[in-house]
């Protein structure tokens, strides 16, 4: 409850909170942590392996074979999503499961199964980027404030 | 009869004829499943979509009721019922099936005890002889609608609880043998400015606790007077939090008899997390289970409390905190009245 302050609260409400709030179950954040870590780092992990496959068994270089492996990996993880485990590694991995590219792969293909039963236009054209639309969207922002931050230095700031 | 300012006391003493609990593969797998009268092994249904499946649920105990009381459907004067879909789609849908002259009532997971709280009031008013009510959830249909994709990867946090998918209808009658329902307390809106829609049974719990004290108040009982009180989908972290409100303002309930519906439904090591949640946990506990223990003569008078938190998605993305409401129905069967 970070926001409380912001909020005008009448005593009795903050009394309430106060009093709910010694008694409400709390997230383990350092056992999250670790489990997130570890889940993390074990996709991380796959997707090393993926990457060194691609670069000696096909043509690919360190700076090439980084796309077929994101492109795999987001396949791993639609299977995962439509046959219904990848929420479940979700609720042990958290951040884990979140972070990597198989989490964004997850938050567009879990929306799109989900639906399904509004057809394909309105319902999974429509709903599709529901989730992963704002981190597209802020995360093309984002690179463009980046992108322009580094022009200007190299133009102007002579690095 | 009015008792009090929101307490209305049922002198003629409607009865709940016979039940109707349909449950899915996860109830099936609960701490309860021989209380259900129909389980489905699968979420969908047979049906094409969730929603769809949703208002099969609602469907089918609204018909497993009226064939257990031996009645034909044209015979029901009216329903009253509800659920947590938008516009309460499921139940409207499931009562064009049905036929029956239609009141939808929207009280989230209060619902179940707005619906009897309501027909007992009809019925005691000689306003019908049979009245069918209940209300329904289907945890995947309401998790799209309130959170996220079902399949969507979120760590929910452990205050978070689980939508049961299930349906309670209870017929009422104006004879009969019982269960009777003796009473019923309307609750009021307490807001005490939660915000987390992961933990709804701390922003209910309040609630639970001003209509339980108005209904001994107004009623003039000792909480011991009932066996049971049970709360509808308050889960570890609301009940703990009631208790604990009880026993500052000074009221003697005892542990061992206020009991939480969403506690009951589920095994320990179902991974529900604080509890069971949604319209049709309290419907089918209620309905199913502790009717069939009270009938067995395991308890004679219980108060069912079943409490609901008012908001959709829109009010949370907008920061609004979580109104929530309970509404409290006395029902009692082999007691000395």
């Amino acid at each position: 409850m970070s926001n409380n302050q912001k909020k005008k609260m009448t005593p009795i409400q903050q009394e309430y909170q106060d009093f709910e709030n010694e008694r409400e179950t709390k997230r383990p954040i350092i056992g999250n942590c670790v489990k997130a870590f570890f889940v993390g780092g074990c996709i991380c992990l796959v997707g090393q392996g993926i990457q060194m496959f691609y670069i000696y068994f096909f043509n690919f270089t360190d700076q090439t074979a980084g796309n077929p492996t994101v492109a795999t990996l987001i396949f791993i993880s639609m299977l995962l999503t439509g046959f219904g485990f990848y929420d479940r590694i979700a609720q042990f991995g958290g951040a884990g499961s979140a972070v990597p590219v198989t989490g964004f792969g997850n938050a567009v293909i879990s929306a799109a199964i989900e639906h399904r039963t509004e057809g394909y236009v309105l319902g999974v054209g429509g709903n599709m980027f529901k989730l992963a639309g704002s981190v597209i969207l802020f995360g093309v922002f984002a690179a463009f404030v980046i992108a322009t931050i580094k022009t200007i230095l190299i133009q102007w700031g002579g690095l | 009869m009015l008792t009090g300012h929101r307490t209305w006391v049922f002198e003629r003493k409607p009865v709940i004829l016979t039940t109707g609990t349909v449950g899915g593969p996860f109830e099936a797998n609960g701490e309860i499943p021989e209380d259900f009268d129909i389980l489905h092994s699968d979420l969908w249904l047979e049906q094409d979509s969730y929603e769809k499946a949703h208002k099969v649920l609602m469907e089918e105990a609204c018909q497993t009721a009226i064939e257990k009381a031996g009645l034909q459907k044209e015979q029901i004067q009216f329903f009253l019922g509800g659920d947590l879909i938008n516009q309460i789609t499921p139940t409207s849908f499931a009562t064009k099936t049905l036929g029956a002259p239609y009141l939808g009532l929207f009280g989230a997971c209060s619902t179940s005890m707005e619906g009897l709280a309501l027909s007992a009031f009809l019925v005691n008013g000689q306003g019908a002889n049979y009245i069918l009510t209940g209300s329904s959830s289907h945890n995947t249909a309401v998790e799209k609608q309130f959170r996220y994709p079902t399949e969507y990867g979120g760590q929910k946090p452990p205050t978070a609880q689980w939508t049961v998918t299930g349906a309670g209808v209870a017929l009422l009658s104006d004879k009969g043998e019982g269960p009777f329902v003796t009473s019923a307390t309307i609750g009021r809106i307490v807001d005490m400015g939660m915000t987390d829609p992961f933990n709804m049974g701390g922003a209910m719990a309040p609630a639970a606790v001003d209509t339980i004290e108005a209904h001994l108040k107004e009623r003039d009982l000792d909480p011991s007077y009932y066996d049971l009180i049970v709360t509808g989908d308050l889960g570890h972290i609301g009940r703990e939090v009631s208790l604990d409100l009880f026993q500052k303002h000074g009221i003697p309930i005892k542990e061992e008899n206020y009991k939480d519906c969403g506690l009951m439904i589920y095994r320990e090591g179902q991974p529900v997390l604080a509890g069971a949640s949604g319209s049709g946990c309290s419907a089918t506990v209620v309905y199913g289970h502790l009717l069939n223990r009270m009938k067995k003569g395991e308890f004679k008078r219980m108060l069912v409390v079943a409490t609901g938190a008012l908001l959709s998605p829109v009010t949370f993305q907008q920061n609004e905190t979580i109104p929530c409401i309970a509404h409290a129905v006395s029902i009692e069967y082999g007691g000395e009245n």
